[in-house]
């Protein structure tokens, strides 16, 4: 083990979830020990909520409706654009309206199994009993699903499950739930519940007495730097899968709120816990600035080939039916194209290594809708995909009726996050991070549509749950700016900006930010070795000094500052892919996601160690120039049979 | 949604443009033209990766980068948006984030500026500030269903064509084309997307008298103009929401002041 790179500390424990009861019956058991706070108290404790997508905007919605005091913060200009309106394919609950043996415990099971016995099962449990009432919630709001012609909701079936428990709204489901929060959280603003904070960014954490109390944020038009207070912090800012540069997060998603919190206490749990999406349009160019994703829902009628011969250039659709590699229905018989994403992922990695894959570069696979159009008709594949088949054929220049898609995997979605316990608390006291942001609900590997699942589950029903018992022991004592934490968070703030600003060096954000990336994509990215990872964090720490020493960011920050907002995200996106990288080499295990070719079965698939490495690893951040310290929280699996994963 | 699918015959090779952008320090400063040479431009290039190369370029000049809004680049959050050669979103019914630098030919100019409503101010250059069209739905675009309250989902069945008419209206991005595009600077085509996606469903029926009253009034009140039924709004709509939703917010509108309904002062 290299213990230079990291030391070890205590381990870390779950308390908030009552084991003492079975399963099912844990979470109404936790709301019910849980404390209250009565309505009249309600309104004395102030929530500041930073973030506004699936989770953020229904946790401010909700805490907002119950009558607490919210702010509500969002780097966008409406809380409308959050990254979870980019969403395609559907939201997973366990209704069994198809009466196709689906339950809670199935939706359990998958979720747990899909996550490659990487997750808690206290958290996903909770999940799939939470995921009817979404469902329930989201259709009274106005949420436009897809329905049948008798007026019932139409469902269809997506990676890694034989249930079609998928409700979705045409490829723009995340759109229209966010609609459905945004609304409701526009509602509480315009009842004066919630505060709210447009183009206004969270830069660091204001920690007093041990509690989480407030943040200093950055508004990004005016370039006021201040600090804002309450009684509890929830930070719901998504993933940080743009590390990598190329993904296909949205270009201001950002990993700054949660890497200043983890600098402030928090425990950064499985950072290394990256989702590659096998289904996304092939990059381009080196102009190119962020990748596209296909939904997983069109593996259920498109079929994944590529030419049984290396370096066949043929139009595809020239290529005879037994010169083809339908690769995914060949190896896994029983799921065929719908196999989980890290698995679908990993093929056609793998197919391309071996110089069959195809379009430029050789970096792409077919993703053929011949046989679905013969045997549906084209108008049925239109209401089913229209939107998709534009996108593509709008950034591709081609007609994906005509032709098949070419598709690449692409870095879509971060399993890892703040650590938290079932109660969504973070290690620091009165801060809860919800949605993307928190690691506990996917292991190692998320299932398709389960993101919009988790993201509500936390923020319309989990957390206004928990956090009341926290909140019950407030209002805490009075904090304002001239408390000394306050005045050294934001000094703190005010001299980095500074300082990003004074190096007038020779490269732009961009340019660290597409270096870093590269080299994440190329040495932690879907295949990993102990070589490349330590390759990696040498050249992460040379690629920081130079930023440091040779940044150019232009203007000043009493204004609207579009390449300072980049450099400070930047500059943390950095220091974040340290840790991953570092979380990746000490897991010398294959997992979901994570891949290392040292571990892996003879056929090629991920080869777990549950001996020594069935644990969540939180880290926690130490002062420059020490490793971060590994707390470990043993996973104990009641319910769910480890086993390998098998989906052939 | 129009499928618009790019000239296959474009050469694949650089091009060459110059590109006249609307500059403007702030608000209240006024703003001028100004002309930038750009080179070498894919035409696999998307619009805004095109400003990308731009803007790297002008900051290790050590100038000021050209302000623009954008984010998921997939053309759903409708963050983008500017003007091009005079039409909302350029020539194409997309996103400004889903044109492709291949609409363009070798050697063109093109314009770029802001959009231009009095509801929308300037933050700076390109971006401009879209809120009203926020306080817009706080005046009555949702359903009133706080968290925990709602019936089991298949209470209520909802017929296809409605469903489909609601997801249709329901998918407006909030990118605001409608009102640049509009010689009114109109909203009418945003609010009446809202109006008609709750309106269709049965559980936006309870409020639905009061939600396009206190809708309407909330445009007059941020300064967006009347609407004649023009139709550029929908003709440079994104997503092609259409003039018929206008029709219905009319419909209910007067359907709405005939029951007594008025808009909360």
């Amino acid at each position: 083990m290299p213990l230079e790179l990291f030391s070890v500390g205590e381990p870390i424990a779950d308390t908030a979830a009552p084991t003492d009861v079975p399963i099912g019956e844990r979470w109404s058991e936790r709301k019910f020990r849980g404390r209250l706070v009565n309505p009249a108290n309600r309104r004395k404790l102030t929530v500041i909520v930073v973030g506004t997508g699936l989770a953020g905007g229904s946790a401010a919605a909700t805490l907002g409706e119950a009558g607490y005091k919210v702010k509500s913060f969002w780097y966008q200009d409406s809380p409308r654009r959050a990254h979870s309106v980019a969403a395609q394919g559907g939201i997973n609950a366990a209704k069994n309206y198809r009466n196709d043996g689906d339950s809670v415990h199935r939706l359990f099971y998958d979720t747990v199994k899909g996550g490659d016995f990487r997750s808690r099962e206290n958290n996903v449990h909770r999940l799939a009993e939470v995921s009817v009432n979404i469902i329930d919630q989201c259709v009274a709001q106005g949420v436009p699903f897809a329905r049948e012609y008798g007026g019932l909701l139409d469902n269809r079936s997506f990676g890694g499950t034989q249930v079609s428990r998928t409700f979705y709204a045409r490829g723009q489901t995340g759109q229209q739930l966010l609609y459905g929060a945004y609304q409701a959280l526009e509602r509480q603003i315009a009842a004066g519940s919630v505060e709210q904070h447009a183009r206004t960014e969270m830069l660091d954490l204001i920690v007093v007495d041990g509690r989480a109390r407030g943040i200093v944020a950055r508004d990004l038009v005016s370039g006021e730097i201040s600090t804002h207070f309450a009684d509890a912090v929830v930070i719901a800012t998504g993933g940080y899968g743009n590390v990598f540069y190329l993904s296909t997060n949205a270009k201001g998603s950002n990993a700054t709120a949660i890497w200043r919190a983890h600098k402030r206490g928090a425990y950064f749990a499985n950072p290394c816990y990256t989702q590659i999406h096998p289904t996304c349009i092939p990059v381009k160019g080196d102009y190119q600035s962020k990748l596209t994703l296909m939904s997983e829902s069109l593996r259920n009628d498109g079929r994944v080939w590529v030419p049984k011969e290396r370096g066949d250039t043929r139009d595809p659709r020239e290529i005879p039916e037994d010169e083809r590699d339908y690769y995914l229905e060949r190896i896994y018989p029983s799921f065929g194209n719908l196999v989980p994403r890290d698995i679908a992922s990993r093929q056609a990695k793998n197919v391309c290594d071996e110089g069959r894959g195809v379009g430029p570069g050789g970096l792409g696979v077919y993703l053929d809708f011949a046989e679905a159009i013969e045997r549906m008709g084209r108008p049925a594949v239109e209401a089913k995909y229209g939107n998709l088949f534009d996108m593509y054929a709008q950034i591709t220049g081609e007609d994906p009726y005509q032709v098949p898609m070419r598709i690449y995997p692409a870095v879509h979605y971060t399993m890892g996050g703040l650590w938290v316990d079932y109660d969504l608390q973070s290690t620091i006291p009165g801060m809860f991070v919800i949605g993307e942001a928190n690691f506990s609900d996917h292991g190692a590997n998320r299932l398709g549509a389960s993101a919009l699942m988790q993201g509500l589950a936390d923020g319309y029903f989990v957390l206004p749950s928990t956090i009341s018992s926290y909140l019950a022991d407030g209002p805490f004592e009075k904090v304002d700016e001239s408390h000394p934490a306050a005045v050294e968070a934001l000094t703190g703030v005010q001299e980095q900006v500074q300082k990003l600003l004074s190096i007038n060096g020779n490269r732009t954000p961009a340019s660290f930010h597409r270096e870093v990336g590269q080299l994440m994509w190329d040495l932690c990215g879907m295949e990993r070795t102990d070589e490349g990872l330590r390759k990696a964090i040498d050249r992460i720490q040379e690629i920081r000094q130079e930023f440091w020493s040779n940044l150019k960011v232009t203007g000043d920050w009493h204004s609207f500052n579009q390449t300072l907002e980049h450099a400070g995200r930047v500059a943390d996106f950095i220091e974040l892919a340290e840790l991953m990288c570092i979380d990746a080499l000490h897991r010398r295990e294959s997992c979901g996601g994570h891949f290392r070719a040292e571990s892996q079965t003879p056929e090629g698939e991920a080869l777990r160690d549950d001996e020594n490495f069935a644990y969540v690893a939180a880290w926690e951040w130490t002062p420059e120039g020490q490793p971060p310290v590994l707390h470990r929280e043993a996973l104990e699996y009641e319910y769910v049979h480890l086993a390998q994963r098998s989906y052939k | 949604m129009r499928s618009s699918v790019g000239n296959p015959a474009a050469e694949k090779r650089g091009m060459n443009l110059t590109l006249r952008i609307w500059r403007q320090q702030g608000p209240t400063v006024k703003g001028k033209m100004v002309t930038y040479k750009i080179t070498d431009i894919s035409p696999d290039m998307s619009f805004l990766e095109m400003l990308d190369v731009l803007n790297e370029q002008l900051i290790l000049q050590g100038d000021d980068p050209v302000a623009f809004d954008h984010d998921c680049r997939e053309g759903i959050c409708g963050m983008c948006g500017v003007m091009i050669n005079g039409q909302a979103h350029g020539p194409q019914q997309t996103t400004t984030c889903q044109l492709h630098m291949r609409s363009f030919a070798d050697g063109d100019t093109i314009d770029i500026e802001p959009w231009r409503a009095t509801a929308f101010p300037i933050i700076k250059d390109l971006a401009v500030d879209r809120r009203a069209f926020d306080r817009i739905i706080q005046a009555g675009g949702y359903i009133s269903v706080p968290t925990g309250t709602a019936p089991e989902a298949h209470a209520t069945p909802v017929p296809k064509a409605d469903s489909d008419a609601a997801f249709d209206a329901a998918t407006c991005i909030g990118c605001g084309a409608c009102v640049a595009a509009c010689p009114n600077a109109s909203s009418m085509l945003f609010t009446a997307a809202k109006v008609t996606h709750l309106g269709l469903l049965p559980q936006g029926q309870p409020e639905r008298n009061d939600r396009v009253v206190n809708m309407v009034a909330q445009q007059d009140r941020e300064g967006f103009g009347g609407c004649t039924n023009i139709g550029e709004c929908s003709a440079s709509c994104p997503k092609g929401i259409s003039m018929e939703t206008i029709s219905r917010l009319n419909h209910d509108l007067l359907g709405a002041l005939r029951a007594g309904a008025r808009p909360k002062s």
